[in-house]
């Protein structure tokens, strides 16, 4: 679990810990101002965790994940800290980056399209990562690809071999993009929205995948749409304007809510069973903006809840049950919710 | 997934002033718009208030270097360079920018209606284009001038039959892309006629491109009316563009080599002007920047 | 107040038969059939949804509807004419009667118009007789209804946030009070929580102004809340039609139910004690469309039969089903 206050990486898992985020900052100079894509974010991952990061445009959940892969857009300023194993990854340099992306963080994407080169046959593409990695040979190489592609399901595997990506659906694409992922074995597999363009019967065949994946490495999955979260991960973070608004096991947060915006959130999702609301409770406002935030609680503009205090600086994430922590300055009971 | 779009702070007159805004912080593109400004003045002024001109021969002052009387120095015939190479100006911006804007308006309705029209229309009016693509443009002006004789006139129909061409194909690539766009989609489901498209719709759309390729076909066309010049075709004696000085100047390369630097250093200049210009504006108008 | 022609009061406002769109592609097979057969009505004042993943046809039929691809066969009849069979004048005419709202808002408005124009533009379409000032009346009228402010009419469409921009392409599309308006994925673009302020606003207008809607999704929780019937399509062919309660309560169609399987649920406890297997393959290519009933190669209960019949939509407790064994699945 994270510590809320800015202790290095002794975290109840010590050094056993995966991936320990502390301090997070990205910021983008632009025309428009200094943006602050993510604002001071604490993260902390063991083996075999699958968690989940819950945010809407804006959260800064996109750039988190992609700061640990140290992919970031030019002009992006970094600080903090990201250690991987304790090896620390901000300002790390190309080299030590580029031999961990791949063999021991991958990631994949909401389009499988940014992974794969349509010119090139899909056979190359999934051994391509191996060979540079490990040196494996052809035949070793192939060997393996078969095994990933047969851990994700598709059918007749070596038919696929030389195929392009245009030949397969969507969903067989990110299929392949996941045993790409996976294929030199990684620690940690990073996924941004990797459903969202996804038919919902493909996407129910996909998450059921990576719940049957996830005995291979840790995962990060990173949405919008909580119902995802709740059908995969242990535990969640809820971002809202780069920074970590709450954070608890997947079962506690649904169940225990504290604050106002996963409240809201959560109630604005209509559900398949159950009573009908007649109109649907919304959150106001519009989502925020990263170049000009508030100066203090950047949801308060939005919140039901909010009061004087809300406006003086950022609330502090702290903990409100064990394992539980949220950033929110209101004490009071929140609405009951279903 | 939809990601916010920051909203901006409140702009009247929305894309355009942005736009400038932007050509303003392209350095080269204003250096060149000064620069331009600066020649088109002196090009203006300097025949006005010279006591010299640009035809009157003076036998007593042939071969003049730059320098005291005479600041650009003065050619064979005694004339000063000076006045003549702002005349030279003159010529050469008239005929590219009037030339230019002659092609432009030609090629972009030829364009546009292909690319809105489609179907066999748009087959049609651009394999005209291709075919008139392949019509070699200095056997044309030959032709013309041994047809018609030696006409100011002339150049201008020549060079404004040819430079048309390019720009009816981008429009018409402009237009097919356009036709596309779910804003046009949405215009037609609203019930907008054909008339109210084009004008409200498809034209303010491809304003943008037309006024970049219009800026960077004017050094094209100067350039045509140079070459025309320089191979005797153009303007008469004892008028003379650009083109025409730097003919008479190859001529005493190496006698007088002012007489060929000088006009050449203002062809350059212009139309790197146009040039560079061009580019800024490329980069201010193109919507994609502003995303 | 959307007045419907006289004499058409009990009649449903949009009834469509047969409706089939085909497009011509390159290569061996020559057509695409993306909408077979597909009938359904809507009564007036109701919103009828469809819904369905890629491939099943649902832009299309809107389009088709709309006018903007042509359909190869069938009849949608509107205020007593056939809407597919007008042309020219006539039917840029009845444009005033139906509009659209598409899933991309900033791209259905035009990048070099101001939003005051974007939103007048009806008007000047199809009331020339207003003048300027009266024109404006009804525009701020309309974005102060759509919860817009005055001192956005002079902003552009860049400049505004998506749930923004779809308020804008509401205003628009409802200037002239349509009878029918066309939903194309309204909210699958926007963030989450806009979506639900955007859902509410939709309803409040189409209650306020007696509209009948279209509304096409593939999101079934954003159709529970909007619609008040819902029909089911797979690869471009109809296989339920029934009001909310019965279609979300007792879905009579396999399809139907592997739909509503697959949809994540926000609640973890439900989640891990109700899990279900996924339903397996993917969609068959529209080139080349299974034989009898299109879902029989991904359909747990496909028996011979639904090999070499299509079947036909019939009642089936409170909804229509086309489905040969919908009596045995219960």
């Amino acid at each position: 679990m994270s510590a809320a206050l800015a202790a290095p990486e002794q975290t109840e898992q010590g050094a056993a810990g995966l991936l320990a985020i502390r301090g997070l900052r990205v910021a983008y100079r632009t025309e428009s101002g200094f943006l602050r894509a993510v604002d001071g974010v604490n993260l902390d991952l063991a083996p075999g965790e699958f968690l989940g990061v819950a945010g809407e445009s804006g959260s800064g959940k996109t750039q988190l994940l992609l700061s640990v892969m140290g992919l970031n857009a030019p002009g992006a300023r970094i600080e903090g800290s990201i250690r991987y194993r304790g090896q620390e990854l901000v300002g790390a340099g190309e080299r030590v980056l580029g031999s961990l992306r791949g063999a021991r963080i991958a990631m994949i994407f909401q389009d499988p399209m940014t992974a794969l080169n349509p010119y090139l046959p899909i056979g190359i593409q999934l051994t391509e990562g191996l060979r540079h990695h490990q040196g494996a040979s052809r035949s070793a190489a192939r060997r393996r690809a078969l095994e990933l592609l047969d851990a994700v399901h598709i059918p007749e595997p070596e038919r696929r071999f030389a195929q392009h990506p245009h030949e397969l659906s969507g969903g067989m694409r990110q299929r392949i993009v996941i045993a790409m992922a996976l294929i030199c074995e990684p620690d940690i597999l990073l996924a941004d929205e990797p459903t969202t363009a996804l038919d919902v019967t493909v996407q129910a065949q996909i998450l059921a995948l990576l719940r049957e994946l996830r005995t291979r490495a840790a995962i990060v999955l990173v949405t919008h749409d909580l119902g995802v979260i709740a059908e995969v991960a242990d535990r969640m973070l809820v971002m809202y304007a780069g920074r970590v608004v709450e954070e608890a096991g997947v079962e506690r947060l649904f169940e225990h809510t504290r604050h106002p915006y996963t409240e809201a959130l959560r109630r604005s999702i209509v559900p398949l069973e159950g009573p009908l609301p007649e109109r649907l409770p919304s959150i106001g406002g519009n989502p925020p903006n990263p170049a000009a935030l508030p100066p203090g609680c950047a949801f308060a503009p939005r919140c039901a809840y909010v009061f004087d205090r809300c406006a003086s600086a950022p609330p502090p994430l702290a903990p409100v049950a064990p394992g539980h922590l949220r950033a929110c300055y209101y004490d009071g009971p929140l609405g009951r919710i279903r | 997934m939809n990601a916010a779009v920051l909203p901006r702070p409140v702009r009247i007159g929305g894309q355009w002033r942005e736009a400038w805004e932007r050509l303003c912080r392209h350095r080269p593109a204003l250096v060149a718009l000064a620069l331009l400004g600066l020649i088109v003045l002196l090009a203006l002024l300097v025949p006005l208030v010279s006591h010299h001109d640009y035809a009157t021969p003076n036998w007593d002052e042939l071969y003049q270097p730059p320098g005291g009387e005479h600041l650009l120095g003065t050619d064979g015939l005694g004339r000063d360079l000076l006045v003549r190479v702002m005349w030279g100006c003159r010529i050469s911006l008239t005929v590219g920018i009037a030339a230019s804007l002659v092609s432009v308006l030609i090629g972009v309705l030829w364009g546009a209606t292909a690319g809105y029209a489609g179907g066999t229309t748009d087959s049609l009016m651009m394999r005209t284009v291709d075919i008139l693509y392949t019509v070699p443009f200095i056997p044309l002006v030959i032709v013309l001038t041994v047809l018609f004789g030696r006409n100011f006139l002339l150049v201008f129909v020549a060079i404004g039959a040819v430079s048309w061409l390019d720009i009816a194909r981008i429009v018409r690539g402009q237009t097919l892309s356009l036709k596309n766009r779910e804003f046009i989609e949405a215009a037609r489901a609203l019930g907008v006629s054909d008339r109210t498209m084009i004008v409200r719709h498809i034209v303010p759309n491809l304003l943008g491109v037309v006024i970049i390729y219009a800026t960077l076909t004017v050094p094209t066309v100067i350039l045509f009316e140079a070459f025309l010049s320089f191979l005797g075709l153009g303007v008469h004696a004892p008028l003379a563009s650009l083109g025409t000085l730097i003919a008479d100047g190859a001529n005493h390369m190496k006698s007088h080599p002012y007489l060929l630097t000088i006009p050449a250093v203002f062809l350059t200049l212009i139309i790197c002007g146009f040039s560079y210009l061009g580019d800024g504006l490329r980069d201010a108008l193109d919507p994609r920047s502003a995303r | 107040m959307s007045v419907p022609p006289d004499g058409m009061a009990g009649t449903p406002a949009l009834a469509v038969s047969d409706l089939a769109v085909r497009f011509a592609v390159s290569g061996p097979k020559r057509w695409l059939q993306a909408v077979d057969g597909v009938s359904f009505t809507v009564e007036r004042g109701q919103t009828l949804g469809v819904v369905g993943e890629s491939g099943s046809g649902k832009s299309t039929i809107a389009r088709a509807l709309l006018r903007l691809v042509p359909a190869t066969a069938g009849t949608a009849r509107f205020r007593g004419v056939d809407l597919l069979a007008l042309e020219g004048p006539t039917l840029r005419a009845m444009r005033e009667h139906f509009q659209i709202i598409f899933q991309d808002p900033l791209a259905s408005l035009d990048p070099r118009m101001s939003v005051a124009e974007i939103i007048e533009e009806p008007l000047r379409e199809f009331r020339p007789a207003l003048d300027r000032a009266a024109r404006r009346g009804k525009v701020l009228a309309m974005l102060d209804r759509v919860g817009l402010a005055s001192a956005h009419l002079n902003r552009f469409p860049h400049e505004f946030s998506g749930g923004q921009a779809q308020r804008i392409g509401i205003a628009r599309a409802l200037m002239l009070q349509p009878e029918l308006l066309v939903c194309d994925e309204p909210i699958s673009a926007l963030d989450v929580s806009i979506k639900s302020q955007i859902a509410n606003l939709l309803k409040d207008l189409q209650l306020e102004f007696g509209i009948t809607v279209l509304f096409i999704a593939h999101d079934l929780a954003a159709v529970r809340f909007s619609c008040d019937r819902i029909l089911v399509l797979y690869l471009g062919r109809v296989m339920e039609i029934a009001p909310r309660t019965a279609l979300f309560e007792t879905p009579r169609h396999p399809y139907t139910r592997a739909l509503l399987q697959s949809v994540p649920v926000a609640d973890p406890a439900l989640a891990r004690s109700r899990r279900t297997a996924p339903l397996g393959g993917e969609i068959p290519s529209p080139l080349a469309p299974p034989s009898g009933c299109v879902f029989r190669t991904r359909c747990p209960f496909a028996g011979p039969i639904c090999g070499e019949q299509v079947p036909r939509l019939r009642p089936v407790g409170a909804s229509l089903v086309a489905c040969h064994r919908a009596e045995e699945l219960g």
